[in-house]
């Protein structure tokens, strides 16, 4: 696993982490950027093993909350996670020992990395959710555990600050926690969900820094030898190449502070439809009117080519992808985490329809040893049409 | 009748198309003073063809000067960039994400002020013009009158940009501003970046575009003309001047448009060697492939919607460095035919090395126009070590094959279509390609896709899907940019919709959404 995150280590947890984002959770190369200045500013990140944490160590996790189309316009300030902290310290009157990852996918895969350099604390190889969720209490850290989302702090690019004291439930805490970001110009600094190191050790889906490294390694040699990169992502998460195709609409809508909407893709030879309905992530996939994938599981699309994520905000016509579902955590698939994060807590009236296998939240050992990458891409080839780009 | 140019670092092609029949075609050197090679290549194909000027529609003039200056750093206006939308953005300012080289060239002068907007519309922070007037007395001090202006949002809201550049020109008179909000769509460092290269070209514009005016008065050629943007369509002249980087990226696509109409090929992959650079493309369907993600040009991000190319150093021009080997990316460009050995000169290119090595003549029955066997004077390479010589063959055509492979989709091979004045240096095959045309006329592919060109539309404007369905707002959209192609000159029955763009704007009342539909169509035979 990573010890230290170094200015060589941004790129492939900027890859890897987009991967996870499930089309989600902003691009992590603004992020990245922002995270190489402040790395020649003091130096590598310091990564803590899960179970090394002391049981009463004290961590929270920190991230942008805020709508994806507005992050690559309103840069931040820069020391929005940092200040969040700061904030929630002061309320609580005690330090941070280290910094757990909210939400590996997408942008704020690099928030703790920033937040947690800038503070002088580690940042926790564990996060929430193993992927990009878009909602403060989907998060494994808070299912079926006494940790609360509440209380929390926020703060915005200037110097406002709010402070979310108690809430009654998570989901409240999540609703507060909305009309502060959009009053803050929909993207805030968000610190919470305060644990004690025997709480991130019980709940956290583990590793998943290491696991979004590995990934994005594994993409960049594959991209320099010419490999088939999408097979390369799907091996790597455990899952499969569902589809092969080009865009040929977008429907976007925004509701609820949400973008929604849905995506259609047609096969190259124009047999086969592929229809994914998004709500800032990619939750449920359909190949010709039949449900493939489902919410937790990951729906992953990536460039043909290069195998470089595409998240929901750059969909466009034309674009050749790549479709790639893989297992979600175990920690998002008992019946309490389905209530939460499942296709019903979407709105969607169907049922989970887990994904055989899972590789994400497992020791490191598990992705770092195993090559599957040739019975893989012989079991696409195997499923005929749906994935062959031809 | 139609004259399309291409106006290249090394040479300035020429061709006189009736319809779709090329009638004459050349290649002259660019010179220093482009006017003068272009009335030069124009002279050429009005007297081959012997027709009268009355019966020219329109001349096309396609430019790969301006992507050429960004990827050398070479006439570039040192430029100042204000951002506006304090304290947001302080920590990726501007230029961040820049090669150091070209930030250096380019000045990096960046100032952060305040000012800026939400996506709802509200100011990020009070919009302070005492500030903003401060800075431009620093730019003015700092001896710059180039200034590219972005503010956060200002896809949505251009007033803080155009407040500014009223600052900046009442303490700069004359300065050269371009606002983000005129380039390009949301994404901040990405509009901001193109504005920045856009204030930096505007010199080199001015002074281009008035060449290629006076080049035509001189011929007394009244014919309307035309510059191709980079997605393959027409802008006409005084625009040109004020968005130079609208060019980037059209030599690629006339080129392979050029590619695809010669061939007839509609899929293959075209490598296209200047005199300078080499450009890579893919054509899909005879038109080329777009990239999906943010583009590079010369180490910078842009948004653009453009063809996807990959660009290597390499060109007819390219200087060869013998220990260590070394071809290009350095090139003498429009000077080749002065500075090569093979022309009278001292500097050793790429030219005198394959002359040097013995010209192979074009297949396909290709003709030799301005090409192969009409290379200068072979006896002034005669002396050339034969060591170096298969070592520099052997090493551009290992350039070319790894880029090609890097274009490709798949292991499978693929036709290459080589065109361009460099297409000499091609001399083997490529490892990867089924095939390798070198179609008739392939020297002047480029001025071929200018000649072609289309005329597009666009609309770009926020519905309200309160008042209309999205189809009816799509239909809307698609009808308004059809009708503004119309307008600027292009045939109703050709007219096709090629691209389509939605973001929505969260949080506005009544679900709106910025629609961007672009169409595009043949310019309408006169």
């Amino acid at each position: 696993m990573l010890r230290q995150v170094t200015l060589e280590d941004i790129r492939p947890i900027a890859i890897g982490a987009g991967i996870l984002g499930t089309g989600g959770g902003g691009n992590p190369y603004l992020g990245g950027l922002h995270l190489a200045s402040v790395i020649r500013e003091k130096g590598p990140q310091a990564i803590i093993d899960p179970f090394d944490l002391a049981d009463d160590a004290l961590c929270c996790v920190v991230g942008s909350i805020g709508a994806p189309t507005v992050s690559i316009e309103k840069l931040p300030e820069g020391t929005e996670m940092m200040r969040a902290m700061r904030e929630l310290e002061a309320h609580i009157g005690r330090r941070f020992d280290a910094v757990a990852i909210a939400e590996i996918g997408g942008a704020n895969s690099m928030q703790p990395l920033i937040g947690g350099l800038q503070a002088g604390i580690p940042t926790v190889d564990s996060d929430s959710m193993g992927r990009a969720f878009p909602e403060i209490q989907m998060s494994s850290f808070l299912f079926d555990t006494s940790a609360k989302a509440a209380p929390l702090a926020m703060v915005d690019v200037a110097d406002n600050a709010a402070l979310i004291p108690a809430a009654v439930s998570d989901v409240w805490a999540e609703k507060m926690a909305r009309n502060i970001a959009v009053s803050m110009g929909a993207r805030a600094g968000l610190a919470g969900t305060i644990m004690t190191g025997a709480q991130v050790k019980a709940a956290g889906v583990h590793y998943t820094l290491s696991l979004a490294h590995h990934l994005g390694s594994r993409v960049i040699e594959a991209q320099e030898r010419k490999a088939d990169v999408p097979a390369v992502v799907a091996d790597a998460l455990d899952g499969e190449v569902i589809f092969c195709g080009k865009i040929t609409d977008v429907d976007r809508r925004v509701s609820k502070g949400f973008a929604r909407g849905g995506v259609r893709f047609e096969s190259y030879s124009g047999a086969d439809v592929l229809e994914i309905e998004f709500q800032n992530e990619f939750l449920i996939a359909y190949i010709n009117g039949e449900i493939v994938a489902t919410v937790p599981d990951l729906i992953c699309i990536v460039t043909e080519e290069e195998g470089e994520p595409v998240t929901t905000e750059v969909l466009r016509y034309g674009t050749r992808v790549a479709v790639i579902a893989a297992p979600a955590p175990a920690q998002l698939k008992s019946g309490v985490a389905l209530d939460v994060v499942g296709p019903r807590a979407f709105g969607y009236d169907v049922d989970f329809r887990p994904l055989p296998g899972g590789v994400i939240g497992r020791s490191p050992q598990r992705f770092t040893t195993e090559e599957k990458e040739d019975t893989q891409r012989s079991q696409r080839e195997l499923q005929g049409n749906h994935a062959n780009p031809l | 009748m139609r004259i399309g140019v291409d106006v290249g670092g090394t040479n300035t092609d020429a061709v006189l198309m009736d319809g779709t029949t090329v009638v004459s075609s050349t290649k002259t050197p660019t010179t220093a003073n482009v006017s003068a090679g272009i009335a030069k290549a124009l002279r050429t194909v009005l007297e081959d063809s012997g027709i009268d000027r009355a019966t020219i529609d329109g001349v096309m003039i396609g430019t790969t000067h301006f992507t050429n200056a960004v990827v050398e750093r070479k006439h570039l206006t040192p430029t100042a960039c204000i951002r506006l939308g304090l304290p947001a953005t302080v920590c990726l300012p501007p230029m961040v994400d820049w090669p150091d080289d070209l930030r250096e060239i380019v000045g990096g002068n960046a100032h952060l002020a305040h000012g800026g907007h939400e996506f709802d519309g509200r100011e990020i922070s009070a919009y302070q013009p005492d500030e903003v007037r401060a800075i431009a007395e620093k730019i003015r001090d700092a001896g710059l009158d180039a200034i590219a202006i972005s503010s956060v949002f200002s896809p949505v809201n251009a007033t803080f940009e155009e407040q500014s550049a009223e600052i900046v020109r009442s303490v700069i008179p004359g300065a050269n501003i371009t606002l983000s909000s005129e380039i390009g769509r949301i994404g901040l460092l990405e509009r901001e970046n193109a504005a920045i290269m856009n204030s930096c070209l505007r010199q080199l514009a001015a002074r281009t575009v008035d060449g290629f005016k006076a080049a035509l008065d001189e011929l007394q050629i009244t014919a309307p003309f035309y510059i191709s943007q980079n997605d393959g369509t027409l802008m006409n002249a005084d625009f040109a001047k004020e968005y130079p980087v609208l060019t980037f990226a059209s030599g690629p696509t006339n080129s392979m448009r050029g590619a695809a109409f010669l061939s007839g090929l509609r899929d293959a992959i075209v490598v296209d060697v200047g005199g300078t650079t080499t450009d890579i493309g893919v054509l899909q369907h005879g038109f080329p492939r777009v990239a999906a993600l943010a583009v590079d040009i010369g180490g910078v991000r842009t948004n653009f919607r453009m063809p996807d190319t990959y660009s290597i150093g390499l060109g007819g021009g390219s200087l060869i460095a013998s220990n260590p080997l070394k071809v290009g990316p350095r090139s003498v460009g429009y000077e080749l035919t002065e500075k090569a050995l093979v022309f009278g000169g001292d500097v050793l290119t790429a030219t005198d090395v394959i002359v040097a090595g013995g010209v192979s003549p074009p297949r396909e029955g290709g003709s030799v126009e301005g090409g192969a066997l009409s290379i200068g004077d072979a006896s002034a390479v005669s002396h050339l070590d034969a060591e170096l010589v298969a070592a520099v063959q052997g090493r551009i055509m290992e350039m070319i094959a790894i880029a090609v492979d890097r274009m490709k989709t798949s292991a499978t091979p693929v036709p290459v279509i080589v065109v361009g004045g460099g297409s000499i240096l091609v001399t083997g095959a490529v490892e990867g390609a089924s095939e390798i045309i070198k179609p008739d006329h392939f020297p002047v592919a480029n001025a071929i896709g200018a000649a072609i060109a289309q005329v597009g539309g666009e609309c770009d404007r926020i519905f309200s899907l309160a008042e209309l369905s999205r189809d009816e707002a799509l239909d809307q959209a698609k009808g308004e940019a059809s009708d503004r192609a119309v307008n600027a000159g292009a045939d109703a029955e050709s007219i096709e919709i090629v691209d389509v763009e939605e973001v929505p704007l969260a949080y506005l009342p009544g679900n709106a959404t910025r629609i961007m539909v672009k169409a595009i169509g043949d310019l309408v035979e006169v």
